[in-house]
């Protein structure tokens, strides 16, 4: 008796905790939504408004009707584009370093170590390049740094996932009979899908919060939602309304892509992505 | 024609010498199993013939045209790998279909070889499953399918029974060995199990650090060993060597009263070898017990017994001949009571004399 007792008060403990700290984590994002709701009186009331009177839309109707919300898009197109071509090279040159051990032992060593560089260090004379070639303000140049920007982790990541994967694999099917490229996309592309998966997640989520490169290299053809975000501090006040909205309309389309990818993401991660 | 046919091949990795110059011709049909012990560069030979290693230095030819520079998926060969190589996200009739698709066989043609395959290796009933859902037997069984679908010229095994358990290796043994006398394929084999060796083989190359030993048909090699190497490598247990010194009738044990009568028919043979140091070598099994062996061939020694090991069918019995462990293999109604001195006799004319300089066999 007594010690189903203390089971129970175990795991009663337990699921208190657990929802403590779901509060805790949903809370900020619920906020956020809430806050993009609300009209401006409601923003600013003390005692907080928790839930509005009215889910009123009008901060997201200003957002489309300005075009602010195209932002968004352009935040898509630099960041997908760019983890597609990241995604592309990168593995190519992994598979080239895992397997043809290109530059040695320590050319992979050097590459990752191009993404240690801080941002902020080489965003000016990025931008002084940029000036000179006339590609400020263009998808072609954001899209061109956020790939440069990434292939080091995406090179490094891939590198270790190929270098999992049993070379007996890709030996027996070039003694069956296939060129190495289709060796790299029949034998190597499935047997690391989850962590390509998981490595394109990562690198698009990278590019999708870059904040720094894009308020430099953008003015307003290309600017993208983070840059847009800043628009609303004003020196007079501060659009909370639209800057939440603009934050909703930023973190929606992670949401979904990480919602549907769970499952690479989790496996990716744990490197199980080539056990049998 | 030979079918394949290697010329003083050499491969190096980095500074490493794996290979130091192998020659060998492999006729049409023929069984050949390579082994020796690991490091010995058998399964450097093996990739070098699939294309899987650049060769340094020789060539190899394949029905007569050299492939030194020709691409593995070009050579037309089929292997097998030590760890099944078997693609988890396919199933089993995917991957034993894997190497046709590749050569674009209609797929009609892809489905009757492939169950054909199947059919010879007993596994069609697994065709449905995925690699995950099978027992290590069955993988191996599958790996070998996915060879033998092919028309190759060419058939490589590259130790493939060593993951699966000691029963399992057994019938394994033997269903390869039926697969190779029902295609009649070339098939080049690698193992540092001396067993399966002697067993499948139509010939055995033995390989010792990089360079062939000796070659030949199993029994060749077991009856005729050229060096003592080979001598030591075939047979379970392995040969006895006992130190001993020529003198004119007979061989002495070293730091014994033993010695053993040489037979009329070899002794102008040692007479070069009279007065001098000598290794002779005998197989456990030829020796016996002095009192049912008892003809002028044979040499009496009486012995102090060590150990004792039944197998059942074989007793292995250890003991002392100077300052050389030795083993004899008795049936076990040899060995009644606790005796622990017995009188054994050798068949002199089965053993074998070694120059201890050389370590060849005289």
């Amino acid at each position: 008796m007594k010690t189903s007792h203390r089971k129970k008060i175990k795991l009663a403990l337990r699921y208190i905790a657990v929802v403590a700290l779901t509060i805790l984590f949903l809370f900020p994002i619920y906020w956020l939504f809430m806050i993009s709701f609300k009209t401006a009186n409601e923003i600013y009331a003390y005692p907080p408004v928790w839930w509005p009177e009215t889910l009123q839309l009008s901060n997201y109707r200003v957002l489309f009707e300005d075009g602010d919300a195209a932002t968004v898009g352009n935040s898509l197109i630099v960041a997908g584009v760019s983890t597609i071509f990241a995604m592309i090279l990168g593995t190519i040159c992994a598979y080239s370093l895992a397997r043809f051990k290109t530059g040695g032992e320590h050319l992979a060593n050097w590459i990752i170590s191009q993404r240690m560089i801080p941002p902020i260090a080489i965003v000016f004379p990025v931008f002084l390049l940029y000036v000179w070639f006339g590609m400020v303000d263009t998808y072609f140049g954001l899209i061109l740094l956020y790939t440069a920007f990434n292939l080091p982790y995406v090179i490094w990541m891939m590198r270790g996932y190929i270098m999992d994967i049993p070379i007996s694999l890709e030996q027996a099917a070039l003694v069956d009979g296939y060129t190495r490229w289709q060796v790299v996309w029949k034998v190597v592309f499935p047997m690391c899908r989850a962590g390509l998966f998981a490595t394109a997640i990562f690198t698009f989520v990278f590019a999708w919060n870059d904040f720094i490169f894009a308020l430099v290299l953008t003015r307003t053809d290309v600017a993208t939602y983070t840059v847009q975000v800043t628009h609303y501090f004003g020196g007079q006040s501060n659009f909370w309304g639209k800057i939440s909205a603009m934050s909703v309309l930023g973190t929606l389309p992670i949401f979904f892509i990480v919602a549907f990818m769970q499952k690479y993401l989790v496996r990716g991660i744990s490197l199980g992505a080539v056990k049998g | 024609m030979a079918d394949l046919k290697i010329n003083s091949l050499h491969k190096y990795y980095g500074s490493m010498h794996a290979v130091k110059g192998v020659d060998l011709e492999i006729p049409k049909g023929e069984f050949t199993v390579l082994v020796g012990q690991s490091g010995c560069g058998k399964s450097t030979l093996l990739r070098t013939i699939a294309g899987l290693e650049e060769i340094d230095e020789g060539s190899i030819e394949i029905d007569g045209e050299v492939v030194n520079d020709v691409a593995p998926k070009d050579r037309d060969i089929a292997m097998v790998f030590q760890n099944y190589a078997l693609y988890p996200y396919m199933t089993v009739f995917d991957n034993i279909a894997f190497g046709l698709r590749a050569r674009k066989t209609p797929k009609v043609e892809i489905e009757e070889k492939v169950a054909e395959a199947s059919r010879m290796l007993s596994i069609d009933h697994l065709l449905e499953r995925y690699p995950r859902q099978l027992s290590g037997g069955q993988l191996q069984r599958v790996a070998i399918g996915r060879a033998i679908v092919r028309q190759a010229r060419i058939y490589l095994f590259d130790e493939p029974l060593s993951n699966l358990d000691a029963q399992l290796r057994d019938e394994m043994r033997g269903e390869i060995k039926r697969l190779h006398r029902e295609l009649g394929k070339t098939m080049i084999y690698v193992t540092h199990d001396q067993i399966e060796a002697m067993t499948m083989a139509d010939r055995i190359v033995l390989l010792r650090d990089g360079k062939i030993e000796q070659q030949g048909s199993p029994l060749d090699l077991y009856e005729r060993p050229a060096t003592k190497y080979v001598a030591g490598f075939l047979g379970s247990p392995s040969m006895n060597f006992i130190d001993g010194m020529v003198t004119e009738n007979k061989v002495t044990i070293n730091n014994s009263n033993h010695s053993l009568d040489i037979p009329e028919q070899i002794k102008n043979k040692l007479t070069s070898h009279a007065n001098k140091a000598i290794i002779v070598g005998i197989r456990p099994e030829h020796f016996s017990r002095a009192d049912i062996a008892n003809h002028q061939q044979y040499s009496k020694l009486s012995v102090n017994i060590e150990l004792v090991q039944p197998t059942g069918s074989r007793s292995y019995v250890t003991f002392r001949l100077g300052q050389n462990p030795a083993v004899a293999e008795l049936r076990p109604q040899d060995l009644l009571g606790h005796n622990t001195t017995i009188e054994l006799s050798v068949d002199m004319s089965r053993v074998i004399y070694i120059d201890p300089i050389t370590e060849m066999t005289i």
